[in-house]
Formats: C-alpha cells, sequence, structure tokens
C-alpha cells in the first residue's frame, strides 16, 4: 500500500513533537487509541500554545467532526447488523474513506476495511519510532513526504471528476458494469455536479483554514454535497428538442 | 492526569463520531435526495483533503514546494501515469525543491 511510507512518516513527526511535551507512554497511547493526526496534531498544538485540558480536547474532537458526515456516506454500502457496523466504522480514517470510495457514493467496505490495519500499524509505529527520538533520520518533511497524501488522494479523485478521461482499463470494465446495473445513470450526460463540488469545497477549504480552527475547514467543505438535494438537471432530449422546434 | 484525560476523550469522541452513521443508518437505502448529497460527500471531502495537504500549515496558506510537486504529481496523473509513479515524482519535485531552497 503505497500510502505506508507517509502516514509512518507523520505518526513520525507527531512522535517527535508530543513526546517532549506529553511524555513517552501517553504520546504513543494517544496515536494507539485516538488513530487521528488531524485531531491529535489539532490538540497538541493547542497545548503547546498554552492552551488548557479543555480547549486541547475541544480542538481535536472539532476536527473530527468530518468523521460524521463521512459516517454517514459510507452507511448505505454497510451490510451486517449493528455491532458488525459499529466495528467497521471504527476504522474509518481519511486515507481508508478515499480508499474505499468507488464513485458515485458507493463505498467498497471491505477495501476499507482492510486498509485500515495497515494504516493502523503504521501511525502507530511511527510515533514508536518518533518519540524513540529519530534525529538520525531528520524531520520526515525534507524527504517530500508529506505530498504523497495529496497526489495519492488525487489520484482516487480524478475518476470521479473526469471518468471517461482518466479511467484506466481495470476501471473502466468495472464502471461499465455498474453502469448496467444501474440503469440510468451518467452514461449519456456529462454529470458536471463532481468537479462543482469539488471546486467549491477546495475554496471553502482555502477560505476557513486562517479563520477556523484545524478540521473545521474540511467538515464545512463536506457542505458543498448539499447542492444534490435538487434533482440533477435533465438532459435535453431529443424528442424534447424536436417538440421546441 | 490530565493528559490521560484528554487522550480518553478524545478517544472515545473520535469513535463516536465514526460509527454514529454506521450505527443509525447502516445498511439501508436513504432517500434519492440523501443518495444524491451522500454521492457527492466523498469529491467534497477528497477536494477538502487534498487543499488541506497541498496549501495549508495549521492555519496559515502557504504556496510552497509541496504545491510544486502535488503539480507535477497531478500533471502526470491526467496523462495516465500510474498512482504511485505520479507519488515518486511528487516527492521528487519536493525534495528537490526544498534541497534547493
Amino acid at each position: 500500500m503505497p500510502l505506508a511510507l507517509p502516514i509512518a512518516a507523520v505518526g513520525m513527526s507527531f512522535g517527535l513533537l508530543a513526546g517532549p511535551l506529553l511524555g513517552a507512554m501517553p504520546s504513543i497511547l494517544m496515536s494507539a487509541v485516538v488513530w487521528s493526526g488531524t485531531a491529535q496534531f489539532a490538540a497538541l498544538s493547542i497545548l503547546t500554545s498554552g492552551g488548557g485540558t479543555a480547549l486541547a480536547a475541544s480542538a481535536g474532537l472539532l476536527a473530527n467532526t468530518r468523521f460524521l458526515p463521512m459516517g454517514f456516506a459510507i452507511a448505505p454500502s454497510m451490510t451486517g447488523g449493528p455491532l458488525r457496523r459499529l466495528l467497521r466504522g471504527a476504522l474509518l480514517a481519511d486515507a481508508s474513506f478515499v480508499i474505499g470510495h468507488r464513485g458515485g457514493g458507493r463505498f467498497d467496505i471491505s477495501a476499507l476495511a482492510w486498509a485500515a490495519p495497515m494504516q493502523y500499524v503504521t501511525w502507530v509505529g511511527g510515533t514508536v519510532v518518533g518519540v524513540a527520538g529519530a534525529t538520525a533520520i531528520g524531520d520526515p518533511a525534507r524527504w517530500g513526504l508529506d505530498v504523497l497524501f495529496p497526489v495519492f488522494y488525487l489520484s482516487l479523485l480524478l475518476p470521479d471528476l473526469f471518468p471517461e478521461h482518466i479511467q484506466a482499463a481495470r476501471h473502466r470494465a468495472r464502471r461499465q458494469g455498474d453502469r448496467a446495473n444501474r440503469g440510468r445513470g451518467h452514461a449519456s450526460s456529462r454529470n458536471l455536479r463532481p468537479i462543482i463540488v469539488a471546486v467549491l469545497a477546495a475554496v471553502i477549504t482555502l477560505v476557513l483554514t486562517p479563520i477556523a480552527p484545524p478540521g473545521v475547514p474540511v467538515l464545512v467543505a463536506a457542505a458543498a454535497a448539499l447542492i444534490g438535494i435538487r434533482p440533477p438537471p435533465q438532459p435535453v432530449t431529443r424528442a424534447g428538442a424536436g417538440d421546441d422546434a | 492526569m490530565r493528559t490521560w484525560l484528554l487522550i480518553a476523550v478524545l478517544a472515545v469522541g473520535s469513535v463516536l463520531m465514526k460509527t454514529l452513521g454506521p450505527v443509525l443508518a447502516g445498511g439501508r437505502q436513504p432517500p434519492p435526495p440523501l443518495t444524491r448529497i451522500i454521492a457527492l460527500v466523498a469529491p467534497a471531502v477528497i477536494s477538502a483533503l487534498i487543499v488541506t495537504g497541498t496549501f495549508t500549515q495549521g492555519q496559515q496558506l502557504i504556496i510552497d514546494a509541496r504545491a510544486a510537486g502535488v503539480g507535477a504529481g497531478a500533471v502526470a496523473l491526467w496523462f495516465r501515469v500510474p498512482a504511485v509513479l505520479a507519488m515518486l515524482i511528487a516527492a521528487v519535485v519536493c525534495a528537490l525543491l526544498r534541497f534547493a531552497a
């Protein structure tokens, strides 16, 4: 899995920063039970800047509110009883969400579930290395590892935005099958909505980042999906055009 | 003591937010308007994560070596370069620029 390296690198960064402040064991335990870089860095940055425990906890929780809409997004793709769904839902993380998503609102829950243990082990392992003082390797950011996330996410987003341009052969085969099953998909008309939503979400994130606490811009950006509440514009059919003329 | 409390609150809170949707709304097909919204949550969230990872540092907006690296990766992906190779290109561009700076 291509994300093992950057996840370990970010885990290391967290360990390096948190170790001196929280102590070795609490830092490692935090990665082990919280398992969310955004929340952990958010809480840590509050503590570093002299904020109290309550403030740090609220910052961390606020950073993770994005998992609410993400959880509701994966919910329809899930099977099994409440306990099974609870356990699968607990495996939700940014990377596993992106890896599990199959476009059109569908999620491969087993892909999501398989991605999670690897992420977990590299995240906690990275933290341990960072806490142990990985001064020999230095700051992982110097190696350009942090750009691996956006590019990987982009590789999984582009097929949503430009299906006919990007789709690799195996993707195409799978999606054509899906289209046939769905019947009326966006096979005939070009669906611009994912592009509009992605641009809207990007703008929201850029505007809110300087003024909102970490994690909140992503939560608000998720609201861009609300444009889907309106039915998609009907493609102009030949019959309709003929009637007009 | 306060640190342990912080960790416990964050852990419980995170799991609650991750599992609320799956437990309450799991396995059922929601009504069409909701289905259309759900279909668009992934593009919105992924786009926001990309922007966060490319242009932000904490609460600051920054254009630095990462933007160049991600740009190179994006061009590679557009020309159907496999994802792993595009990630490698992005990392190399980013590291070279940081090294040069």
